[in-house]
């Protein structure tokens, strides 16, 4: 039953032919039998999520079930949960139990979804390859020599190895879409503010922006529906009414305008990923698309931006870890200075150091002008040629990463060769602008992820144009077969 | 290079950031790395630009001010690592 997709299940549960205790224990069975390789689950709570599927059948035959009712998902570890510990990768929060639940939790839990467990992530969301988990590195199910990619590498990895039907992630700068290409799933990083942040760990605050991560655009929307929307615990929270992401789905692409920056084909972009998109861009021109090349031209200029505006908000929003209310907190302090500052030496690990020291120094005094409200001004340039870009076209297709999914310890010892795995996602961040990363093709056996981008509230087109191109593919259906 | 060690020492006593002296020198690289590939934005022209700080600028919401939640000191100062009669304990901070 792993082999089906979310809606697959649903459809079956609906009728009455699965039921979702099977389903749980079929998860739980395979997580047993692979999880020990990935290590994509830091915690699986499999007498709640046995509770949950109990409590989901009954609500299935009394007829009260919603379209995500018994579906077992996992949630990133950054989701504030009260029955499991959330330790957002790291050792300050390594017991860490919540007294209050993310919304996003809440609102899964209540469309009927049965958490199966947390998934492993780079410490405070911070990295592109998982292995900044103070919990150990994430084996990426295709080859697991190689990461998974990150932030959300355990959830991607866990829908990749078809370990849960779905899973939900955080985007902060590429977190759901890079290790969603990486692994040959789907996942959309909704608009800034669609889904509440209520209860997910903070690490740049104007960046941050929850999603799902599933098989297939069309369980994507069906997740989507059920997370977005306002939260009054969420002040930036958008307050316009989520449009019914399923309805959308089959709209016919006659006539959609694609816009294919030049920036993104140029320097930097491995030819045989190239060479997927290229041939995804084609798909897509078949079933009535207009290709039309467009520039962006200051996308040198987002890892730039990015680098100092996510550590300068992370330095900020980590300033809560003191060792006083919650967290780790180090023996025998001799003075206040000696808590705040060994609690956090020993409770952090080295990327998150470095970005809290750039954010740091980028905030300071005699700097703050040179660097902080510089890259401010250059995101304003960056979301101005998007605004530009869509008065021409309707959605902006690309790869999602510039090479496919490297080898673990590759990239460990050079941060900034790292920070290149961003180079076509941070952009959407810095604007606040909806993308989405879907299965194009492989090389050398690896998985290619093509990105669409749209102007903001318009996931529904996102979903619409990865929908019709999962009809006339079969990527999104491969599996690894070390997990099949 | 940019940032020196003695720097980074400066930099991590503004964030209360405990660093090993080991660690230094290897930081001093890394965050030196970092200002460099951050670099190019001074050449970028800005004159005027207006800075960007959120996506959802000309929409926050203001609620109404009134009270919403309930006491619950309890619950939320059960994952505190040191309590003592309902406050947070830590280091004596007056002589």
């Amino acid at each position: 039953m792993h082999d089906m997709t979310m809606a697959q299940q649903a459809a079956l549960l609906a009728s009455g032919e699965l039921t979702s205790a099977d389903l749980v224990e079929h998860y739980l069975a395979r997580i047993e039998q692979h999880d020990a390789r990935l290590n994509a689950y830091l915690a699986v709570d499999a007498e709640g999520a046995r509770l949950a599927a109990a409590e989901a059948d009954k609500r299935l035959q009394r007829g009260e079930a919603g379209p995500l009712t018994g579906i077992p998902i996992a949630h990133k570890d950054i989701f504030c949960t009260t029955d499991m510990a959330t330790t957002c990768g790291s050792r300050m929060l390594e017991n860490y139990v919540s007294p209050y639940a993310a919304t996003v939790v809440d609102k899964l839990q209540a469309a009927g979804m049965v958490t199966l467990g947390k998934a492993n992530m780079d410490e405070f969301a911070m990295g592109s390859s998982n292995e900044n988990s103070y919990f150990g590195a994430v084996a990426n199910p295709w080859q697991e020599n190689r990461v998974p990619g990150g932030s959300s590498g355990g959830s991607a990895a866990i829908v990749a190895a078809r370990l849960a039907s779905a899973a939900t992630g955080t985007d902060t700068g590429g977190s759901i879409r890079q290790p969603a290409a990486f692994c040959g799933i789907t996942g959309i990083k909704p608009t800034y503010g669609r889904v509440s942040r209520y209860g997910m760990v903070a690490f740049a605050s104007s960046l941050d922006q929850g999603g799902p991560l599933a098989q297939t655009a069309e369980d994507c929307a069906l997740m989507l529906q059920a997370m977005a929307g306002h939260d009054v615990r969420d002040s930036t929270s958008s307050v316009l009414k989520v449009p019914d992401f399923s309805e959308s789905l089959n709209e016919n692409l006659a006539g959609l305008r694609i816009g294919i920056p030049d920036e993104y084909f140029a320097q930097g972009l491995d030819s045989d990923v190239g060479d997927c998109v290229n041939e995804a861009l084609s798909v897509l021109e078949s079933a009535g698309a207009i290709l039309k090349r467009i520039s962006l031209p200051n996308q040198n200029l987002c890892i730039p931006a990015y680098y100092i505006i996510a550590p300068a908000e992370a330095s900020s929003n980590l300033s809560r870890f003191d060792g006083v209310r919650f967290g780790h907190r180090c023996e025998n302090p001799q003075d206040i200075d000696d808590l705040y500052t060994r609690s956090r030496g020993e409770g952090f690990g080295p990327e998150v150091k470095r970005r809290i020291l750039i954010g740091a120094y980028a905030l300071s005094a005699g700097y703050y002008d040179a660097y902080y409200k510089k890259a401010q001004q250059v995101r304003q340039l960056v979301s101005d040629d998007f605004t530009s870009a869509f008065a021409e076209v309707d959605v902006i297709a690309g790869p999602t990463t510039p090479t496919t999914a490297f080898e673990r310890g590759a990239k460990s010892d050079d941060p900034v060769a790292m920070y290149l795995n961003d180079l076509f996602t941070v952009s959407a961040n810095l604007s606040g602008l909806p993308a989405i990363s879907a299965p194009c093709g492989f090389a050398d056996g690896l998985p290619v992820g093509l990105q669409l981008s749209a102007s903001v509230n318009q996931e529904a087109r996102l979903l619409n144009v990865v929908h019709r191109y999962q009809g006339l593919t079969d990527w999104h259906r491969r599996m690894p077969d070390a997990v099949a | 290079m940019l940032l020196t060690p003695d720097d980074i020492k400066q930099i991590a006593h503004l964030a209360r950031l405990g660093i090993e002296e080991a660690a230094l020198d290897h930081l001093a690289a890394d965050l030196s790395t970092m200002l460099d590939l951050v670099e190019q934005l001074q050449a970028v022209d800005t004159e005027g630009v207006e800075p960007m700080a959120h996506p959802a600028n000309a929409s926050l919401l203001m609620r109404d001010d009134i009270v919403t939640e309930s006491d619950q000191r309890d619950v939320l100062q059960a994952p505190a690592p040191a309590l003592q009669d309902g406050y947070f304990l830590v280091p004596r901070v007056i002589e």
